[in-house]
């Protein structure tokens, strides 16, 4: 009898708390990349209200709330965070799993959006950036989705295999920016 | 150097990859003959002015994007989504 | 000399730093060079190439002469700018460009030899011998060229960059910028305020006239606490707008703590890149400099630079200071000499109409001709319009031709400034900067009042293009003076009369330029170096083009103007790539592997962005080729384990994800079954390959593909231009999987049985037939089992969603270990991968075609696909065509070297003759012998022939056999095993 065990992409570099920002893994979770088929846009946005209870979301957007929730990922892409698929949404959608594919990260606290623009070549600013709001974007050198989820939070997906350079390089400008004043 | 994603919003020129003239939209039929496979693939007009190049937002949403700009003012004229563009062209060929 | 209780520093709180070793102090609020003023240090440095000795000759960012470095060590930083460096307590500065010291400075002989260092003397001189070039001439010209050093080692500072973002830019806290931003902030718009200063104001901190009522620098504090309480609104002080970019996009340098003895966390600084809607260039103006004989003596300095020193700093830069001026402005520095009780020797204005003076005496229609004193001004001579000559005892020289407006930023994207003959000088073109407009003294609008007036109109024009309401703002009272000037570039007379003194040009070098015919400006500048380096041409550039207009007859405005590019300042490269440094260099990716394999003592190797191992040592392995060499006969003797979860995977699904296949392949996938794999070959369109690898059909609409590891981007990318560029009707959905597999080959004879051990599912050549695929269970866990071989082994590639991966690994190797096999790495990979003749992108290097490497035949017939029409283009197949072989030593020499090239035997190897070359080797611990894959031209019909193999590089010459490429097992019974 085998058994394998499970390691999530953090694994034990996180929590940490620098100034006002803190950086903490998010449990792993079940991720799905909903892609729609042609022409089954609305289809597969119907289904995703009646099953899970949020539209598809509209390019920059995140739908749902903690615990399911839907984040524009790309062109015709959205990936549904936390539930496990309905089946019925396959009719609709081509899925993939994408659970272990990504680092999930929350970065929190006052100095969180000054800590994302050391990193970010986007306007995250909250009078721009709103709660539900989301981008696909660079994290200096990564490709990272992020979606603002409260005032003083953000959640950030960036590839598994870069964990590690995702948790240093938002330590190092978490550490810069707690270091001034 | 910004550029307006049709589906992100204007983003840092550094989110896109270039490619080059729009012209690869228009491929040729594969009997259309050796000079319409060479222009296709091979000559390109280098004008100081307007010109419609591909970009791919590699960094963003991976969505291919046809940028209508300036060479000499570097003004970004129009973007529009490069498969929009295909389909007008199919629709206008047929 | 510091006068009691006068100035904007902090009389109560002292500060001391050193200055070539010697202990000072200043005060809180100083900058170097005002607290070098202070302690009537006025020798401050040497000049680039004649070694002057060189004061203090501005208080801003465009200081020309007074260059030092700070600090010692790793950190040296050279060509620091002692008006801009604040000081703190242990702050050690230092003189540079001289030696022994800056009082006897041995290369000051250049300064005799002046005569013959002119512009265009090293072009002319060290042009013969042609020997001496390299090994004399050169060398010594490095050595004593460039002004400052840095200490050659890696620099430990941590520098920072971000993002920002704006409605409105500022660029410039002095009247104009802070009404500007004032404008705009109370309107609620986002308003980020740069300015180079630690306080801002601009020149209201230099001036004494009030504004609204109130001292200008009391109206500016005031200001800035306004603006600061704004949320809608940064102040950015310590920043310099570097650059304009295209769609309103600024570079911004922040001296983040330059100026504290303690970083404490923070970067040294933080370079910014800003997004502004709109923009203000508020930059002032630059206080030029007249060129007169001798004018680059210590104590000789801009009239505004004085009233600034005396003013804001509270210190006298002399005791008795003459002023030399074409213009009224360059007057209220006699007038606040006078009232700070300072002794001023004479006004030298060379206007006949010259205002009068009160307290102090104004020469009328007088030049400046002369200057005395070797290490700091002792004299000046003046002439009169009569051409009697007079010599005044002073020790200072506050001297000003008029203002140039910092036209800079307008220039940044091509723009040209226009000449004002009414101020005689450029001014900005509207719009040369897409979104910026220019105001204030930056516009030719010298006065106070014009500065805010223009500031207030134009951050309610931005607002307006915005759509943001705005009121109208209250502009305070405040000086409205006219500018009166007469243009006056150069005062003829004996003697070298400086232009640009950070580069040491002088008159006599420009008119040496017209002379030699260099009559465009940009000529000029390249035969003179004129306005090159930091200064851009901020102190010189007007003057020197004036000098050359002259020289060849034609008006300034003919002759036109350089252009100025960015940076504005200087900036480090650290802050440009700042955040690159170490680890920041590029994101490294690591397997799940990774822990375990580094663990196992496997050094690891980059592979793109990826590391993998590149073999593991066992117990009393001493090489590399050792551990290699076992890996390689464990895989083909009993079973070998290696992580390959860095090549490209990408899911593909949708209905027409066969036809979309079978159009980006070169061979057809729409008729591969369900459960099945297929090699695959993509081409670019222009007929050579672009990348291999299996794709697996997992169900009818389901396929996924593999890719090499290093073109897995490129492949994804390709894969979505085919589907958005040329088919977007296609029902096809891809997404990267690569980081969801953790994926393991497991080969050699026993896999089976390893796997057997582990997968709930039963294995046999019945459910996993060569290339077949299916699901596959382990510990519960649903994983992917494929039937595919990169060894020429028996073998399958595992894989299992990433969190298990780890424990996978070690898994595997536990299993096979006890089988008697382990883990293999790269260079084992490789071996086995050479030994079958199995191609990577050491062979399909982007200028080979399917047939180059035997699979022509790949290419499908029935149907079109990218890369088809154009790989049938004669000469991209046939006998002229280097086409892959395999390569093995015939003669003494056993070595085959990748890079070499291939010659007939006999014919002399150079270029012409070559006939391929060498793309991958390897010793084959199966073969004993070694290995090469090349290209050969006719190659595949030349199996049995002998050729010879040279590598000029390595110089090795070896005798080898052609022979087919797959060295091992041609016939594929092991796969199949």
């Amino acid at each position: 009898m085998v058994e394998l065990v499970a390691k999530s992409p953090c694994g034990g570099r996180l929590p940490v708390e620098h100034g006002a920002s803190r950086l903490s893994e998010v449990a792993m979770t079940r991720l799905t990349s909903l892609q729609p088929k042609q022409g089954q846009e609305k289809a597969l946005s119907q289904a995703l209200k009646s099953a899970h209870g949020m539209v598809f979301p509209a390019p920059n957007r995140a739908t749902g709330k903690e615990g399911a929730r839907a984040i524009w990922i790309g062109k015709g892409q959205a990936m549904l965070v936390g539930p496990e698929p309905d089946a019925g949404l396959a009719a609709h959608a081509a899925m993939t799993d994408q659970s272990d594919a990504w680092a999930m990260v929350r970065l929190e606290g006052a100095a969180a959006e000054n800590v994302l623009a050391r990193l970010v070549p986007v306007d995250l600013r909250q009078t721009v950036f709103k709660r539900g709001h989301s981008v696909r974007t660079m994290l200096q050198h990564m490709s990272v989705s992020i979606t603002r989820i409260s005032d003083e939070a953000f959640f950030i997906l960036a590839f598994r295999s870069m964990a590690g350079t995702l948790v240093h390089d938002l330590e190092t400008a978490m550490k810069g920016v707690a270091a001034r004043r | 150097m910004r550029i307006k994603c049709p589906l992100c919003g204007e983003r840092d020129r550094r989110e896109f990859y270039y490619v080059g003239d729009a012209v690869l939209l228009e491929r040729p039929d594969p009997e259309a003959g050796d000079h319409a496979w060479d222009t296709y693939l091979h000559l390109r007009d280098n004008p100081a002015g307007v010109t419609r190049d591909l970009w791919y937002h590699e960094a963003g949403c991976a969505a291919w994007v046809v940028v209508t700009r300036n060479t000499v003012t570097h003004e970004v004229l129009k973007t529009e989504l490069a498969e929009k563009r295909r389909r007008k062209l199919v629709e206008g060929a047929s | 000399m510091r006068i009691a209780g006068k100035g904007l520093v902090d009389h109560g709180t002292p500060v001391r730093f050193s200055f070539d070793g010697r202990q000072l102090e200043g005060f809180q609020g100083d900058t170097l060079a005002s607290a070098l003023l202070a302690n009537d240090v006025k020798l401050v440095a040497r000049s680039f190439k004649y070694h002057r000795p060189r004061g203090i000759m501005g208080a801003g960012s465009e200081e020309s002469s007074a260059l030092v470095t700070i600090g010692s060590g790793a950190t040296q930083d050279p060509n620091v700018r002692a008006t801009v460096q604040e000081i703190y307590d242990g702050l050690a500065a230092h003189s540079q460009n001289c030696w022994p010291s800056l009082n006897y400075d041995l290369l000051s002989v250049n300064d005799l030899f002046a005569p013959f260092l002119g512009a265009g003397f090293y072009y002319k001189t060290f042009m013969w011998p042609k020997v001496f070039w390299e090994k004399l001439y050169e060398p010594v010209i490095r050595r004593s060229a460039g002004i400052g050093a840095l200490s050659g080692k890696a620099n430990a500072e941590y520098y920072e960059k971000a993002f920002a973002f704006c409605d409105l830019l500022v660029i410039g806290a002095g009247p104009a910028g802070l009404m500007a931003a004032l404008t705009a902030g109370r309107a609620g718009a986002d308003v980020i305020l740069c300015d180079e200063d630690s306080l801002l104001g601009g020149r209201l901190n230099g001036e004494t006239f009030e504004v609204g009522g109130m001292a200008g620098s009391d109206w500016a504090a005031e200001t800035v606490r306004e603006l600061e309480s704004l949320p809608n609104v940064r102040v950015m002080p310590r920043t310099s707008v570097t650059g304009a970019y295209d769609q309103g996009t600024y570079g911004a340098l922040e001296r983040v703590s330059h100026h504290v003895a303690a970083r404490e966390g923070r970067p040294l600084e933080c370079f910014w890149r800003i997004v502004a809607k709109r923009a203000v260039l508020a930059a002032g103006a630059i206080e030029r400099p007249v060129a007169f004989p001798n004018n680059d003596r210590p104590g000789i300095m801009t009239a505004s630079a004085v009233r600034t020193y005396l003013n804001r700093y509270g210190v006298a830069p002399g005791q008795r200071v003459t002023i030399f001026a074409n213009n009224d402005d360059a007057h209220r520095t006699a007038r606040d000499l006078v009232d700070a009780g300072v002794h001023v020797a004479a006004v030298i204005d060379s206007r006949a109409e010259a205002p009068e003076g009160a307290g102090y005496e104004v020469i009328k229609g007088a030049e400046v001709c002369g200057s005395e004193g070797r290490k700091g001004l002792e004299a000046v001579s003046y002439r009169r319009a009569d051409g009697s000559v007079d010599k005044v005892q002073t020790d200072c020289l506050a001297m000003s031709g008029g203002w140039n407006p910092t036209v800079h930023l307008t220039c940044h994207m091509n723009g040209r400034p226009n000449w004002h003959g009414g101020i005689h000088s450029f001014v900005p073109v509207p719009g040369a900067i897409p979104g910026l407009e220019a105001v204030g003294a930056c516009n030719g609008a010298f006065s106070t009042h014009r500065a805010f007036v223009e500031g207030a109109e134009a951050a309610l024009r931005a607002l307006g293009d915005l759509g943001v309401k705005a009121k109208k703002s209250v502009v305070p009272e405040s000086e409205d003076s006219p500018y009166r000037i007469e243009p006056l570039w150069a005062v003829a007379g004996k003697g070298r009369a400086w232009l640009d003194f950070q580069n040491d040009v002088t008159v006599k070098d420009v008119q040496g330029a017209a002379q030699e015919n260099f009559r465009s400006v940009e000529h000029m500048k390249r035969y003179t170096t004129q306005g090159m380096a930091p200064d851009q041409g901020k102190n010189s550039n007007v003057a020197a083009l004036a000098v050359l207009a002259d020289a060849t007859g034609r008006g300034i405005e003919e002759t036109g103007t350089t252009t100025f590019r960015p940076p504005f300042v200087p900036v480090a490269i650290a802050a440009f790539g700042a955040g690159g440094q170490g680890t920041g260099f590029a994101p490294q990716r690591h397997t799940t592997s990774h822990a375990e394999s580094v663990r196992r003592g496997a050094p690891m190797i980059e592979a793109g962005l990826w590391y993998r191992p590149s073999y593991f040592p066992a117990t009393g392995e001493r090489t590399w080729r050792q551990s290699c060499d076992r890996e390689v006969n464990m895989v083909r003797g009993t079973v070998g384990v290696c992580d390959v979860s860095t090549l490209g995977k990408i899911d593909i699904q949708g209905k027409d994800a066969g036809q979309f296949l079978d159009f980006v392949y070169a061979n057809t996938f729409s008729t591969l079954k369900p459960g099945k794999v297929r090699y695959g070959l993509m081409l670019r369109e222009d007929g050579f390959v672009m990348d291999d690898g299996t794709t697996a059909r997992i169900a009818e609409d389901h396929f996924v593909m593999t890719t090499t590891t290093a073109a897995a981007g490129q492949v994804m990318r390709h894969l979505e231009y085919v589907h958005q560029c040329l088919c977007p009707d296609l029902d096809v959905a891809m997404i990267s999987v690569t980081e969801q597999w953790a994926q393991f080959a497991v080969a050699g004879p026993k896999s089976r049985d390893l796997l057997n051990g582990i997968v709930a599912e039963e294995i046999d050549n019945e459910s996993f037939p060569f290339m077949g695929c299916g699901p596959a269970t382990i510990g519960g866990v649903a994983g992917r089992l494929f039937r595919i071989s990169f060894s020429g082994e028996h073998a399958y590639e595992i894989a299992v969603p990433a969190r298990y991966g780890e424990s996978l690994f070690k898994l595997l190797l536990e299993r096979a270990e006890a089988m008697g096999g382990g883990a293999y790495g790269m260079e084992a990979l490789n071996v086995l991968r050479i030994e079958k003749g199995f191609i990577t992108h050491a062979e399909i290097h982007g200028r080979v075609t399917a047939d180059d490497i035997g699979m022509g035949r790949l290419v499908s017939a029935k149907k079109d696909c990218i890369g088809k029409t154009m790989s049938e283009r004669p000469g991209l197949s046939g006998e002229e065509r280097e086409q892959l072989v395999g390569l093995m030593p015939v003669g003494v020499v056993k070595q085959i070297t990748a890079g070499a090239h291939l010659f007939e035997p006999g014919a002399e190897p150079v270029r012409s003759n070559a006939q391929g070359y060498v793309t991958s080797v390897c010793f084959s611990p199966t073969l004993e012998t070694s290995l090469g894959l090349a290209f050969l031209r006719n190659g595949r019909a030349r199996h049995g022939e002998e050729i010879t193999m040279v590598d000029h590089l390595r110089g090795v010459t070896t005798r080898c056999k052609v022979c087919d490429p797959v060295f091992l097992d041609p016939e594929g019974g092991r796969v199949r095993g």
